[in-house]
């Protein structure tokens, strides 16, 4: 099984890591993540004021290209999963504004694709029990937080991934994967997001308020599926002492968890890139 | 706070600029304060989402502009999903960001944007804070 994969441009580079994870544990699963043939930037925002038509173009164009190579994409990043999704409702049920997006990019799109994450090729594809019986390496014990942030399920009514009262898809994984997931209440409060740029006092305090809430819990590393929040996440913990919320966690993508306990080559993994490191907290587990 | 009230600011152009940018009916809006309440980043707001919108109901148009709330909204949409009367202040929120970026005015000038920032920083985080900060 071949999947249309769109990287985005943060896996293209600094997040490479969470790139060549996924990749790999597809292969460990048994299907390949094949990368579009052409893509360019989702736009990282989905325009938020209805009346901004070019703010859908990019995104579009995106969906076009991916339409050529099948009727479903999934990815990986949080955010470009929250555009490339809710553009592709617009245009799909929006008659003006499609016809105003493909006549700026000189193309005729429909809406017709399927844009999918990837905790949803793993869940409704793959199938978490089967992931649990590839598992060479059971992350026993290992207390994770599941970090939803807000961009995988926000406007519920246009992402679905999962309930909106309580989503447990990525639990449901960390389960697989033989990890305790803990739950906690910022799970899915905002980290601060773009105001990295500008305004790191209030990123500070968010992910703060994230990273705390996540060690009261008894959360050992934090999860994610977003490059951003990974970095706020990291960032908010260095200098400081023990960090803005009191820690040193590791953060890890979903794919790096994965690919250890599907016993990956660490060459894929990324891992050196990651402020802290887990390998430390594995080899204390016996892991 | 002293608040001028008139037919001047109740239907001025700002007000129904807003509007029609954020595609938002403010009289919807029965301030109940839940949008506030969920809000991340309100406390560093000088207007949080609900007072916002009142003061946009009310056509202070001076007072909005000067306040730091759009540029501070992340756009986490916690404000929407609580809302019982369905109004999107991120959408409002962003409009009045959209107004000042369309006019031109920058929030933040590339020259000055720190170069670690732009040498590690996710390129999503870079393309996003362009696009939400600068004309
Ligand atoms: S939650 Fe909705 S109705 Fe209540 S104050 Fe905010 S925008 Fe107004
Ligand atoms: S979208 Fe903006 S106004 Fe709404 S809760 Fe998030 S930060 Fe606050």
């Amino acid at each position: 099984m071949k999947i249309p994969y769109y990287p985005g441009c943060t896996l293209n580079t600094v997040a490479k890591g969470f790139d060549t994870s996924a990749r790999e544990s597809a292969v460990l699963l048994g299907f390949e993540l094949k990368e579009l043939n052409q893509w360019n930037c989702c736009g990282a925002a989905f325009p938020l004021t209805p009346d901004n038509v070019m703010g859908l173009t990019a995104p579009t164009k995106v969906l076009v290209n991916a339409r050529k190579e099948g009727d479903t994409v999934t990815t990986l990043c949080s955010v470009c999963y929250n555009v490339l999704k809710r553009t592709n409702k617009v245009v799909k049920d929006d008659k003006e504004k499609r016809s105003v997006v493909n006549t700026f990019i000189e193309e005729e799109y429909d809406g017709s694709l399927n844009v999918i994450h990837y905790l949803e090729v793993l869940r409704d594809k793959i199938g978490f029990d089967k992931i649990k019986a590839a598992i060479k390496r059971p992350l026993k014990g290992i207390k994770a937080g599941a970090y939803y942030g807000c961009m995988l399920l926000r406007p519920f009514e246009d992402m679905g991934i999962d309930k909106a009262d309580g989503p447990t898809i990525f639990e449901d994984l960390l389960k697989a994967l033989g990890c305790e997931p803990v739950e906690f209440p910022n799970k899915i409060e905002c980290c601060g997001a773009h105001l990295a740029m500008g305004n790191e006092d209030v990123v500070t305090k968010l992910s703060g308020s994230v990273l705390s809430s996540a060690k009261n819990r008894g959360a050992e590393i934090i999860v994610t599926s977003c490059p951003l929040c990974q970095y706020n996440l990291e960032k908010s913990q260095k200098g400081l002492e023990g960090g803005a919320g009191g820690t040193q966690m590791p953060i890890l993508y979903f794919t790096q968890l994965l690919g250890l306990a599907l016993g990956q080559d660490e060459g894929t993994l990324g891992l050196e890139k990651n402020l802290f490191d887990v390998k430390q907290l594995l080899k204390e587990r016996g892991i | 706070m002293l608040i001028k009230l008139g037919k001047e600011n109740l239907h001025s152009e700002f007000v129904e600029l807003i509007e029609r940018i954020s595609g938002e009916e403010l009289a919807n809006c029965y301030q109940c304060g839940n949008c506030t309440g969920g809000c991340p980043v309100s406390y560093a707001m000088d207007f949080g989402p609900r007072e916002i919108i009142r003061l946009l109901q009310l056509g202070q148009e001076d007072t909005i502009k000067s306040a730091n709330s759009p540029w501070l909204c992340v756009g986490c949409l916690q404000c929407y999903c609580r809302c019982p009367k369905g109004v999107s202040a991120a959408k409002i929120l962003e409009a009045l960001r959209q107004l000042s970026l369309r006019k031109g005015e920058s929030h933040e000038e590339i020259k000055e944007i720190p170069f670690p920032f732009l040498k590690n920083a996710p390129q999503q985080a870079i393309v996003c804070g362009f696009r939400k900060f600068v004309s």
